[in-house]
């Protein structure tokens, strides 16, 4: 008895230790959605005192809590849009086209991924200083512009690179201009790839503190209202909208991972091969670091 | 026909040059500010004062010191935990891949403030898991683990495991599992088939991994900083301070020069000794 169980580990090892080890990484989450549940006595959210619904109902009850809320939704709007749009331009370029300078556009690209945040912010803030920028609101907005651009760069290549084009030049067959070529066919199979990058990107837009930290002037995010907060005792309301950004999140990363999915279906008009997976699997976050560059 | 060959630069264009204006522009000042003196009373002259950078790397080479041990142990756990989960993600994971792999950016979906706060609750002197750490004497009767050189590293370890769970993943997903049953057939062990095939065909993913993780721990100064003590202090915390509180802008930016050089040839050194098979790997993959 005791020795088939023991023969069951030993079969299931790998099994059971990915369990284990997908738990240690689940393990925050499910304390800051059991923590925003708590009725701390104190200040300080540490110990487990008792079940409330005050806080979900007060959520938003926190005035400049709220404020920098919001000012990190409309920081991570804008900064998304621009962004998608900066990178996805380069993305194609960098795919569809040879042109000289390519290795440098590159290196450009993937330098500010492989660099500390810290040293980012600290730069932004040196240029700043010397030029008498006041910072705020518009500073916050250029270094999140900047740091998401190389991430959308990566995640839109990478659906670039698995894209058959034979599509295309069936619509250009079948009588299409260039432009009704890319509005109907290329844009469309595109999209979620594009989805995806928009969806990281305001990931660690909304996500950032380090850059934002050197960068914000008066201007307060999320992040940093929390920050400041740290020292007084961080309020359960923080954990309430953090579990409100997390189901958010998750419930849009499983929407562009289905969107994937429908795409490649799309696309797998050929009975042999459905159109192979962007490099890194299906899911819309590329091998590469929200913290490297957010 | 001159039109055509300016498109990938117009395409190009207005994202390089935001690059070029924010990035790269912002470290040449950077690096003219650490050559500055004065202070912020009455002003900075840029006066090519070398010796900033000595005198703020022996003023903090304590910090730097610690930086460097905190991600190395840190990168070294990371891969310890990280590559057998890959492995049973890639291998093992059947109908569960994608929701395990899930699991594993789970972590990206909560602000990094947020998850880092929420270990200083899990490790917390009452915490559950402290008490258990107190039993089996891990730590001392009235030991902590907050506020030491081992919560901080737990913390960049947690925090940075999914860059290295990623790379691993995608590097033993793309190999071709009859390789491995070759291997066997040739009447290798399953330790022989794995050291001799499965493990060099996923260096590239744990190089890139272990850079990953490396690079943005060793600049981190939010984990020393909930997690740590001013005893746990990290030279990211010593650069933050500097140039936000201190106001000691020239001290500040020769700093984050020095850290960035000697994260470039910390990173150059391990390409060359531990990476150069891998890389090659990587570009024979890429050739085919």
């Amino acid at each position: 008895m005791v020795r088939a169980a023991w023969n069951w580990v030993r079969e299931h090892a790998l099994v059971i230790y990915a369990g284990l080890a997908v738990t240690y990484m689940l393990l925050p989450l499910f304390v800051i959605t059991v923590f925003s549940f708590n009725d701390p006595a104190g200040k300080f959210n540490y110990t487990w005192e008792g079940f409330t619904l005050d806080h979900w109902e007060n959520a938003f009850g926190i005035s400049d809590l709220t404020d920098a809320l919001i000012t990190s939704l409309e920081l991570a709007a804008l900064s998304t849009v621009i962004s998608t749009a900066l990178g996805t331009l380069i993305a194609i370029a960098l795919v569809r086209h040879e042109f000289f300078g390519r290795r440098a556009a590159n290196f450009l690209i993937v330098i500010p991924m492989a660099t500390p945040e810290v040293v980012i912010g600290a730069a932004l803030l040196s240029m700043f200083l010397i030029y008498g920028i006041t910072l705020g609101f518009t500073t916050l907005l250029i270094a999140h512009i900047m740091f998401s651009i190389s991430f959308v760069v990566v995640v839109v290549r990478s659906r670039l690179i698995g894209f058959d084009r034979s599509l295309e030049e069936a619509a250009r067959d079948l009588g299409a201009s260039p432009f009704q070529t890319f509005r109907l066919v290329t844009f469309p199979l595109l999209l979620p790839g594009i989805m995806g990058a928009a969806l990281l990107a305001f990931a660690l837009s909304i996500d950032d503190f380090v850059i934002s930290n050197f960068n914000s002037g008066d201007a307060v995010t999320f992040p940093l209202w929390i920050f400041g907060a740290a020292q007084r005792g961080i309020p359960v309301e923080v954990y309430v909208i953090a579990t409100m950004l997390f189901a958010v999140t998750a419930l849009a990363m499983a929407f562009t991972v289905w969107q994937q999915r429908r795409a490649e279906r799309l696309a797998a008009v050929l009975p042999d091969e459905p159109a192979s997976e962007a490099p890194g699997g299906p899911m819309p976050i590329p091998p590469a670091p929200g913290s490297l560059g957010g | 026909m001159i039109r055509r060959r300016l498109i990938p630069y117009f395409l190009l264009g207005p994202g390089l040059i935001w690059l070029i204006l924010f990035f790269a522009i912002p470290m040449y000042f950077m690096g003219r500010l650490a050559l500055e003196s004065g202070t912020l009373e009455t002003g900075f002259q840029f006066t090519w004062e070398w010796s900033n950078f000595t005198d703020s790397v022996s003023r903090f080479d304590s910090q730097f010191v610690r930086s460097f041990l905190y991600a190395g142990t840190a990168t070294i756990i990371a891969l310890l935990i990280a590559y057998p989960l890959a492995y049973a993600i890639a291998f093992r994971g059947g109908r569960w891949k994608n929701a395990l792999l899930l699991a594993v950016v789970a972590p990206f979906f909560t602000t990094y403030l947020i998850r880092t706060i929420a270990w200083t609750t899990i490790l917390s002197d009452d915490s559950f898991v402290v008490d258990v750490m107190r039993t089996i004497n891990l730590v001392g009767e009235d030991g902590r683990v907050l506020a030491t050189g081992g919560a901080v590293i737990a913390g960049l370890t947690y925090n940075f495991l999914p860059f290295m769970v990623l790379p691993i993943y995608a590097s033993l997903e793309r190999i071709d599992e009859r390789l491995i049953e070759a291997a066997k057939d040739l009447y290798a062990s399953s330790r022989q088939a794995f050291l001799r095939v499965t493990f060099p065909l996923s260096a590239p993913g744990v190089v890139a991994g272990t850079l990953l993780t490396f690079i943005p721990a060793a600049g981190d100064y939010v984990n020393a900083f909930f997690l740590g003590s001013i005893n746990q202090a990290m030279i990211g915390n010593r650069i933050q301070s500097l140039y936000l509180f201190e106001r000691d802008y020239p001290t500040a930016a020769a700093l984050s020069f020095t850290l960035m050089a000697a994260i470039l040839i910390a990173v150059f050194v391990y390409i060359r000794f531990a990476g150069s098979e891998a890389l090659m790997g990587d570009e024979a993959e890429d050739g085919t």
